[in-house]
């Protein structure tokens, strides 16, 4: 294969822009002092919409390879960069008006989203595990310190400081996957690992080669937050300020998604009956335990934290189906669930009590006689969430169990509905406690943010008319799904 | 044009119930009545165009409503004579009490909502007849049947009229059942339910039979009673006709529309409808004889002895039903269609009638508490005097015609269930004369019984109160000219239709008229040779409706002081006619209490115990078991979490080194 350095270049095109644009920003940001937050702010989110665009856009969705076949550009990962895009560009302007509120208006954060979103594209697009690396460290990094952004709140330094100790943890356990991999294929570059692995001709893959796969699957599951590798969750996202637990629970969930897929099914698809279950055990963990621990939570964020969880594992389970359906049905998967988080994170965003940001479960009660267009659409995503059709949440939940059906794993599937079943119950006491509940507290503080009131506004038309026009989604997630594979 | 007809009073409910509170109760009012007047008026100009002469019918293609493996149905309008007979019953009917009603329930609070409730009922109606296939006369059916139910509970506050729509519900629930079985039976044996196919089909299935518990049943017998099992229940025939008397603690103008012109005649439709298919099954035609001959004879007996008003024109609505039923039972669908058509025009005249007595009474039902009324309402007076002579078959008023009509087809087919139903024929054609006037008799003349009487002693006996003050005094006034108009136009049809339409429905004209609309079978002329009885035959039901008048004059006139001694000497006999010959009691002593102890074994043991122990309740404090054990493990400590990482990435590995054998 063959490349020079200006088609590879090209190649990363976007990526390069960000990051030469963070580290511009960056600059500007340390010169013009604190002043410059609203700047650097417009500078980070017209970078972002330009490398949307550019994302969109190009790429015929061809694969190509490029820097001696360290990275990939493919359909799939133009489909998933789009959405971390997304998620990166809806945490900037959803920022605002919290940080002013707590005088952190700082031009840092816009540069750390925009770094973490780097790190993300490497990883989607890494076709070696040094790429793998060395794109996670350099997302995890920025996301470390997001976590502790508010540096005068007890609460958020806990958070980032568990946040960084339970991620090099993992990044150890990670990288000592890595090398054992390493170890007794002698490649890390995907390709080779794949044409290797082919040429065991179904026998299987050996002891050490397998436990490389369980250690790689351990960090990539902790940085997806599935069971057990699950536990910094709550803590990090209840600790962490309100506007950066909402991009943790979208844009990194979704690249540390996107690596997964690409990381188990392009070098390991041969051998995918071996991990299968590594996934299968994950999924079904995940599911259960979001169901069941978000029961007795009372805070918004915490419980929210635990239904990321489990949809991680729902997710999961169209990647233990396997095949083009699996695949497509956890894209789809991941696009509904960045539209609602995002969209449920905009609710918390807007409503303001005493001065204070919401976070109990309790704040938002008699929320349907006081507010009700806020309470209905609050409604609908908690409705989406729970999988109640024809809210986008059930379709999301439907492709992923009837791939998973179709590859004939029913004890999955059945668990997975069951523990959706059961984790309705907590995302219906919230329509509960919001409509038949009588106000508590102080009323809600006006006016709501206006950038926060439009993602809400989007995310719940999404949301509640998805089932109208389903076909473009899921269309372009086969397209893109059709890529990764073979 | 038939599409117009139809949704026309969809749109009326639809306008009357979702923008009611805008409109206000005149504005509902006038719309619901204007859009049904314009719906009957396309009625009449329908009936003409398409009855009484070749390729009139036609049907009207609207969309494909199921499409599911061999099932394909429509949603089609399919207008033929006997359809046409239907709208202008229905409409004529319909659009008289929307207007009547706007003087009916001037007091009620709910006028908007009713007003909508009539329409939708009518339109379920329409859809009713103009169906083209089994599914959708089912949906008319269902729809007609949910109508009926919410008018007859419209004053929802009082008990005995939720009892009464709930008991209507399940009763016709029952019917229904039959009539699904029915159709299921039909797409079984036919692979359609289009009624073009499977009549067409009728033919070649004649004499076939299947087996069932090892008897070979004849395939189209069982068809037509599972079908007649849904018209029991709709028409309130013997056995299934408890809840029509019940039925009557709707809002008078309901019982007009509902409960004796247009929804309990459905039964008889059908079967008219289905003509193609009871032609090819005597003995099906046989059972529909003896039930409906039954129901005449029984429903005229109980009727001789209630003293609600309104109960006793009810028992007369079922036993006319019966007729109807018994002159399709001997295959002269005709005369059966013909009664219904006469009958809804008298019968809905001395419901409205009977309104009005009511509305003039201050909502007083009992007939004991009324008399000598007649000088106070004369005009009410007149117009049931005009009812009770149609429907007691007075030469040249409409139930002349087609009552004599149908006693002598029973006559004349001359066979032994045809007997049976020309002799209870006759001896319900008395009894009918009879409680006829004595209704009339109760009601208008003797001595006064409502002078003192404050009515309100007699809030027990379930009568149209709705809650309105009656400060004014006690002496009946005549009704509104809204109510009396729609009256005086039912009279003009309970006078004239017999007359007017005999030729076409049952007479010389008769082929030319139905066009083929419903199927007689080549051997069937009962008809024909109706028309030449002896004459005793044709007299006889004359001579019983006079005597029957006679003994209501000697009864209750002359004699007013013997019937009640009669009752005395005759108590048994009275206290079995009074309770209508004890079926509600039989049903409540073996289905209703059965069913109760059925579902308290299945509530306290099965539900609470078993289901709730284990079940939901059960699962939900173990869910919260689960739920505090998951929480208690998330304890805060850094530590905690790296060693469940530890422990999960361990165990994970242990098992695939166990799973694969330690070979490197």
């Amino acid at each position: 294969m063959t490349s020079s350095l200006s088609t590879d270049l090209v190649l990363i095109l976007p990526e390069i822009i960000l990051a030469a644009g963070a580290m511009a920003l960056l600059v500007l940001g340390a010169f013009r002092g604190e002043g410059s937050a609203g700047l650097v702010r417009f500078g980070a989110f017209g970078l972002l919409i330009a490398v949307l665009i550019l994302t969109a856009c190009a790429g015929t969705g061809e694969k190509v390879l490029g820097f001696n076949d360290m990275l990939v550009v493919d359909g799939f990962g133009s489909f998933m960069k789009v959405l971390v895009l997304i998620g990166a560009l809806v945490a900037i302007p959803m920022s605002v008006d919290f940080f002013r509120r707590a005088a952190t208006d700082r031009f840092e954060y816009p540069v750390l989203i925009l770094l973490a979103t780097v790190g993300m594209m490497l990883m989607i697009s890494a076709n070696d595990l040094i790429t793998l690396y060395v794109g996670l460290e350099l997302q995890s990094l920025a996301l470390y310190v997001l976590a502790a952004f508010l540096r005068d709140d007890v609460r958020s330094t806990e958070a980032g400081l568990k946040y960084f100790v339970l991620g090099a943890l993992s990044s150890g356990m990670l990288l000592y996957g890595c090398s054992l991999i390493y170890g007794f294929s002698g490649t890390t570059n995907f390709t080779d690992l794949a044409a290797g692995i082919a040429s065991l001709e179904g026998q299987g893959a050996g002891i050490g080669l397998v436990v490389g796969i369980v250690f790689l699957v351990a960090g990539l599951a902790f940085k997806v937050s599935a069971v057990p590798f699950h536990m910094w969750t709550p803590d990090v996202y209840e600790g962490s300020p309100t506007p950066v637990t909402a991009f943790f629970a979208a844009a990194p969930k979704v690249a540390a998604m996107a690596l997964f897929l690409r990381a188990l099914t392009v070098p390991f698809g041969e051998i995918a009956a071996q991990w299968q279950q590594i996934i299968i055990f994950v999924s079904i963990a995940s599911m259960l335990l979001g169901a069941f621990a978000a029961i007795g939570q009372t805070n918004m964020k915490r419980l929210l934290a635990y239904s990321s969880i489990g949809h991680v594992g729902y997710a999961l389970v169209g990647l233990a189906a396997g095949g083009e359906e699996g695949i497509r049905g956890v894209l789809v998967y991941m696009a509904i669930y960045l539209v609602m988080t995002l969209g449920t994170f905009g609710v918390l965003l807007v409503m303001r009590k005493d001065g204070k940001a919401v976070e109990t479960i309790q704040d938002f009660a008699g929320l349907g006689r006081s507010h009700p267009w806020l309470a209905f659409v609050m409604a609908a995503f908690m409705f989406s969430l729970a999988g109640i059709p024809p809210l986008a949440g059930f379709f999301a939940k439907f492709y992923v169990f009837i791939s998973a059906i179709e590859q004939g794993l029913y004890v999955l599937s059945v668990i997975g509905m069951l523990a959706s079943v059961v984790s309705a119950f907590y995302y219906l006491r919230v329509v509960k406690i919001m409509y038949f509940d009588a106000p508590e507290g102080a009323p809600l503080e006006l006016p709501f943010p206006l950038a926060s009131r439009v993602v809400v506004g989007v995310t719940g038309f999404l949301t509640v008319l998805y089932f109208v026009v389903p076909a473009p989604l899921v269309t372009a997630a086969g397209a893109a799904a059709k890529t990764l594979l073979p | 044009m038939i599409a117009a007809i139809v949704f026309l009073p969809l749109l009326g409910a639809v306008i009357a119930g979702f923008f009611g509170r805008l409109l206000g109760d005149r504005g509902a009012q006038i719309v619901t009545s204007s859009l049904l007047v314009v719906s009957a008026v396309l009625s009449w100009i329908t009936f003409f165009g398409v009855t009484g002469h070749e390729g009139g019918a036609y049907k009207i293609h609207l969309m494909t409503w199921v499409l599911s493996g061999a099932l394909e149905v429509d949603w089609a309008l399919r207008v033929d004579t006997l359809t046409a007979v239907m709208l202008v019953v229905v409409t004529s009917v319909s659009s008289l009490v929307h207007i009547y009603s706007a003087g009916y329930m001037s007091e009620d609070p709910h006028i908007p909502r009713f007003q909508a409730y009539l329409s939708l009922f009518t339109f379920a109606m329409l859809m009713l007849v103009t169906a083209d296939n089994f599914l959708q006369v089912f949906f008319g059916w269902e729809g007609v049947g949910l109508a009926s139910y919410l008018l007859i509970g419209f004053w929802y506050k009082k008990p005995s009229a939720n009892a009464a729509a709930i008991k209507a519900f399940v009763v016709n629930r029952v019917g229904d059942f039959g009539f699904a079985l029915g159709i299921f039976a039909i797409f079984l044996v036919f692979g359609s339910l289009s009624f073009d196919s499977v009549f067409g089909a009728a033919g070649e299935q004649a004499g076939k039979s299947f087996e069932f518990l090892g008897y070979d049943v004849d395939i189209l017998t069982t068809i037509c009673l599972l079908l007649f099992v849904g018209c029991m229940g709709k028409s309130a025939q013997l056995g299934l006709h408890t809840w029509l008397p019940d039925a009557m603690e709707g809002p008078t103008p309901v019982s007009a529309l509902i409960h004796a012109a247009t929804m309990v005649t459905a039964g008889v439709f059908l079967v008219a409808r289905c003509s193609p298919l009871f032609e090819y099954a005597p003995v099906a035609l046989e059972v529909v004889t003896v039930i409906g001959a039954s129901t005449a004879f029984f429903a005229a007996t109980v009727g001789l002895v209630q003293n609600d008003i309104k109960r006793v024109i009810a028992y007369s609505t079922c036993s006319q039903l019966g007729y109807m039923f018994f002159a399709a039972g001997v295959g002269a669908y005709e005369a059966a269609i013909f009664h219904l058509f006469t009958h809804a025009f008298f019968k809905a005249l001395l419901f409205l009638g009977a309104g009005s007595v009511i509305h003039a009474m201050h909502h007083e039902q009992d007939m004991r508490n009324m008399g000598g009324t007649w000088k106070y309402i004369k005009f009410t007076y007149a117009m049931m005097w005009i009812g009770n002579l149609a429907l007691a078959g007075v030469p040249f008023f409409a139930g002349f015609y087609s009552k004599d009509m149908i006693i002598e087809v029973a006559y004349s087919a001359h066979s032994g269930v045809g007997n049976y139903a020309f002799t209870l024929g006759v001896l319900a054609a008395a009894l009918t004369a009879f409680y006829s006037w004595r209704l009339l008799f109760m009601t208008f003349h003797g001595e006064k019984r409502w002078a003192g009487h404050g009515h309100d002693d007699h809030h027990a006996h379930g009568h149209d109160d709705h809650g309105h003050d009656h400060g004014h005094g006690h002496t009946p006034h005549e009704s509104p000219l809204v109510m009396t108009i729609p009256l005086a136009l039912l009279a003009v049809g309970a006078i004239f239709s017999g007359f007017f339409f005999y030729d076409s429905f049952v007479g010389e004209h008769r082929e030319a008229f139905w066009g083929g609309a419903i199927f007689v079978g080549a051997a069937n002329e009962v008809i024909e040779h109706a028309h030449h009885v002896p004459g005793w035959v044709k007299l006889a039901p004359l001579v019983a409706t006079v005597l029957g008048i006679a003994i209501a004059f000697w009864f209750y006139i002359l004699k007013p002081r013997l019937p009640v001694a009669l009752a005395k000497t005759h108590k048994e006999l009275y206290a079995f006619l009074l309770n209508k010959w004890y079926f509600d009691e039989l049903y409540n002593l073996i289905f209703i209490r059965g069913a109760f102890l059925i579902g308290r074994l299945f509530w306290k043991g099965g539900d609470g115990r078993i289901i709730d122990g284990f079940g939901p309740n059960g699962i939900s404090a173990r869910v919260l078991d689960v739920a505090r054990r998951a929480v208690k493990l998330q304890s805060g400590y850094l530590y905690h979490y790296a060693f469940v990482m530890l422990i999960g990435v361990a165990a994970l590995v242990s098992w695939y080194i166990y799973r694969m054998g330690v070979t490197p």
